[in-house]
């Protein structure tokens, strides 16, 4: 009987404690994210703010007179429709090139007994080492060669083309966890290899699909270096950062300008983000589980 | 011998759907590697024939450079800090977030990852406005509430350019390190943190004796991934400093891509750009296996 209230009592000093803790770490959470999230408040609210009133009460974060001319000026004079076109034809164009070549070559490799599987798998995984920034110089004399320069091809090629292991390996794990059965049983009915892989497989991958294309769109639609050297000699052809970049360099004198262009070049990744956020954050989970 | 081959036909389609991979994989990342080398050995300014070998003079001629040194020495401090702050104070953030409901535990996290999917090209150069000398928010805070009488320059001081890239940097990604870390912290059983609250343990003790050592092995993958996170910071440095003030903040990556593609800046020297990208990869892969070695052996060790 003791034994048994001494249970429900600590059971209840339990979540008490808890309780206790939740409120604790509230005090520390939301000043520590408060400070975390301020440079994009600072930056949405400047992008409100006239230049006058930005410079006068800078640290206030909700304008007096809340205007729009600055998105006016940032999206005629970035030149943003051109650049948002670029940056989604990019983005697109490395997602489908890695899932279809990402989630067949996960296909193959799941199989079992496949002769130099474990070589590919190794010398796959050992050039992830190698320093992608180094590698960046010769793909861009293939691309030349391949007369693909200054063309959508080019930087989807440049972006998707070298190895995503990583997008490999997590089609491979799912196709190895689908049961045998399952193909077997559609071989038996008559359906081919590439019956089994369209009809049953993809479908089934759905999710894998999900986590792959997340993250190849968020860092696609976020990546700098191989844009900026393949649009050198071709502005026209400027994704969002570098077309930004290009345009505001270091140290511009318009900031309520590019608070405006900045936060209309955030909203369409975080927009995809938080839609598919389940995805991406279950893609991390297991790379590190895994 | 018959085996095999009667493996490779059995197989055809498998290796059929193999090829795309295999093909991109050549042309992007073999093939490169290997240009890259041969690059390394010639003069070469990136047009007409490659005819001029020079040997290992561009080597020398890199490893001769104080400011390749500098920038490799940045680039490693860079990586060095994203290794002990990223993953640091994730660990930190992640521990305090574990106590709570799982509510309030993923509207934090949110929070705390948004910097990490938002370009960095755009947050460098808002980065860049929030650091400034006259009106920048951090500046005019501080002197508001008469910490300071002269604004920091945080970005034109060459003491200090290269940490506020850092702090930018790390700020940015946490949120990947902390989300490893409450994956780590699921794998630890609620039951054990109830034992040890019973047997008296307080929640220091409990984080040292339990938690960490059921942790350990996920914190090697997690320090490692912050360590190659920090080696690469181009669109950081680029956007917010350029790597300056006179190369103050200058990394590999920036180093590399004057000689390769910026002719303002540097005569173009492909060859020389080239030997300087291979003598990192070098350095990068030796810092790779030490840590591979590590985490082998506490591995070993936990069995």
């Amino acid at each position: 009987m003791t034994t048994i209230k001494k249970t429900v009592k600590s059971s209840k000093l339990f979540k008490l404690n808890y309780m206790k803790k939740s409120i604790a770490t509230n005090v520390i959470f939301i000043p520590l994210c408060f400070l975390w999230c301020y440079p994009f408040l600072w930056m949405v609210s400047n992008a409100f703010k006239t230049p006058p009133e930005m410079f006068l009460k800078g640290l206030r974060i909700i304008p007096e007179k809340p205007v729009l001319y600055n998105f006016v000026r940032a999206w005629k004079a970035a030149r943003f429709e051109q650049y948002l076109l670029n940056s989604v034809i990019i983005t697109c164009g490395v997602v489908i090139l890695v899932l279809i070549v990402a989630s067949m070559a996960g296909y193959a490799f799941a199989k079992q007994n496949l002769a130099g599987k474990k070589l590919l798998l190794a010398v796959l995984l050992a050039t992830m080492f190698f320093p992608k920034s180094v590698g960046i110089i010769p793909i861009y004399k293939i691309i030349n060669a391949l007369g693909l320069n200054n063309t959508y091809l080019g930087v989807i090629l440049a972006i998707g083309g070298p190895a995503h292991v990583m997008a490999i390996l997590l089609f491979m794990r799912y196709f190895m966890s689908v049961p045998k059965e399952l193909e077997e049983s559609v071989r038996i009915d008559g359906g081919g290899y590439l019956t089994v892989f369209i009809r049953i497989m993809l479908p089934l991958a759905k999710p894998v699909f999900a986590t792959v294309g997340i993250f190849n769109f968020i860092s696609a639609w976020n990546d700098f270096m191989v844009p900026l050297i393949f649009t050198l000699n071709k502005p026209s052809m400027r994704t969002i950062g570098v077309g930004l970049y290009a345009f505001f360099g270091e140290g511009t004198a318009d900031w309520t300008g590019l608070c405006a262009a900045a936060t209309i070049a955030i909203i369409p990744i975080i927009t995809v983000f938080l839609a598919f956020q389940r995805f991406f954050i279950e893609g991390l989970e297991g790379s590190v589980k895994g | 011998m018959k085996t095999k081959l009667k493996n490779i036909i059995d197989n055809k389609w498998n290796y059929a759907f193999l090829l795309p991979m295999l093909v991109l994989f050549v042309m992007f990342t073999l093939y490169p590697i290997y240009n890259i080398i041969s690059y390394s050995f010639y003069e070469w300014d990136g047009f007409g024939p490659l005819n001029k070998f020079v040997g290992l003079r561009n080597y020398k001629e890199a490893i001769s450079d104080p400011y390749y040194w500098k920038a490799l020495k940045n680039t490693l401090v860079f990586a060095a800090s994203h290794l002990l702050f990223q993953a640091g104070i994730s660990l930190l953030i992640a521990v305090a977030l574990n106590n709570t409901t799982a509510k309030l535990k993923n509207i934090y996290r949110l929070m705390i990852f948004l910097p990490v999917i938002t370009t960095t090209s755009v947050i460098g150069m808002v980065m860049a406005m929030i650091f400034g000398p006259i009106n920048g928010p951090i500046n005019m805070a501080l002197t508001e509430l008469g910490i300071i009488k002269k604004p920091i320059m945080f970005l034109s001081s060459p003491d200090l350019s290269l940490w506020s890239t850092i702090a930018v940097s790390i700020w940015k990604n946490i949120g990947v390190s902390l989300v490893y870390w409450l994956a780590a912290l699921q794998t630890v059983p609620r039951d054990v943190y109830k034992a040890a609250k019973i047997d008296g343990a307080n929640s220091v003790q409990t984080f040292w004796r339990i938690t960490l050592p059921i942790i350990a092995p996920f914190g090697l993958v997690i320090a490692l991934f912050a360590f190659k996170n920090g080696l690469y910071p181009f669109d950081i440095v680029k956007t917010m400093t350029n790597g300056g003030p006179a190369f103050a903040s200058d990394v590999i990556d920036t180093y590399l891509y004057r000689y390769a593609f910026n002719p303002e800046q540097s005569v173009i020297k492909y060859g020389f750009a080239s030997a300087g990208g291979i003598f990192f990869a070098l350095v990068v892969i030796g810092i790779t296996l030490i840590f591979n070695g590590i985490t082998a052996r506490v591995q070993e060790k936990n069995k």
